[in-house]
């Protein structure tokens, strides 16, 4: 049990960067505006959360500008998915166990 | 558990964000009741009405055969009128569908014009605006008895392409209209009715049954 607890990775630890992470799992590029209103969460909620994701380096970010407005599109990368992966696998195993036998 | 408990509550909300952002669910089951109805009334007056006046009630096949008599009646000619009937009843089910498909995704609280529909709408369009020009084509040729069966195989086709990014339920019923189609190929005075069953029946039984699963 102790073993699983430390393969759950701490910058995962909150539901919202999982729902960043399934999002960007899935898909190639998706912009601020999808992300936030798919997570159904403010602009410095949404910022909050993205930023130990960068900074583990698990998702990377292109800007450009749509005719006049910037924009902001997200990916995960290799690592980010890498992670996200095990952190999953972890997850299971743990459900797994805490099954009632 | 309780923290097994929250572990599962979390599954289920990466299950569902992973899928409501990749694929479009707003696309109401009504929608495709409604094409259904439009093309049943579509193929209904291009037989009864369009045959008996410009073919004097010969079987399309005929045209292409015997070219003679084609556009002898006055105004439009049979194809001209054919090809209206077939954009007023196109622009008819778009609308109509448009419209339930955007209720849905207000009832759901979605935005009808977001990344997955855009998605979806370009895996839809490219089939589809190749089944337009091979339709031009032909046209351009005259070959009348083969323009019911390649809409239904391109469409067929389209919502294959497309069934990856809505309902998977789409990508059976495209592939029931590239056979409806594909068998026109070979039946070609058997077309009309062909199509109506594709675009007309199936439609209707396919948006009351998704209607059923998943809109109620």
């Amino acid at each position: 049990m102790k073993d699983i607890l430390t393969q759950l990775n701490p910058v995962f630890d909150h539901r919202n960067r999982l729902g960043i992470m399934s999002i960007l799992a899935v898909n190639d590029w998706v912009d601020y505006g999808t992300l936030k209103e798919l997570l159904n969460l403010t602009d410095g909620n949404l910022a909050s959360h993205m930023k130990p994701l960068e900074a583990a380096e698990y998702v990377e970010y292109r800007k450009q500008f749509v005719g006049r407005r910037p924009q902001t599109t997200y990916a995960a990368t290799a690592t980010g998915k890498a992670a996200f992966k095990a952190h999953l696998d972890a997850l299971e195993s743990l459900l797994k166990m805490n099954e009632p036998k | 558990m309780n923290d097994s408990q929250q572990h599962l509550e979390h599954l289920a909300e990466m299950r569902s964000l992973m899928e409501r952002s990749t694929r479009f669910l707003s696309l109401s089951g009504l929608s495709g009741v409604w094409a259904g109805c439009c093309a049943l009334v579509g193929a209904f007056f291009a037989r009864n009405y369009l045959e008996l006046q410009y073919l004097g009630g010969n079987n399309v096949t005929d045209l292409l055969y015997n070219r003679s008599g084609t556009s002898s009646n006055n105004g439009l000619g049979y194809e001209t009128t054919l090809v209206l009937t077939a954009l007023i009843v196109l622009a008819m089910a778009l609308t109509g569908g448009w419209f339930f498909t955007a209720r849905k995704a207000r009832l759901r609280g979605e935005r009808v014009w977001e990344a997955s529909s855009r998605r979806l709408l370009w895996a839809l369009l490219i089939p589809l605006a190749t089944g337009g020009v091979f339709c031009l084509a032909l046209l351009y040729w005259n070959l009348i008895a083969f323009l019911a069966p390649a809409t239904l195989v391109f469409y067929g086709l389209a919502l294959l392409n497309g069934s990856k990014y809505t309902l998977g339920d789409v990508g059976s019923l495209g592939l029931l209209q590239i056979g409806l189609g594909l068998a026109g190929m070979f039946f070609p005075g058997r077309g009309l009715e062909l199509w109506a069953i594709g675009f007309g029946v199936l439609h209707i039984l396919y948006g009351g049954w998704m209607y059923y699963k998943y809109d109620r």
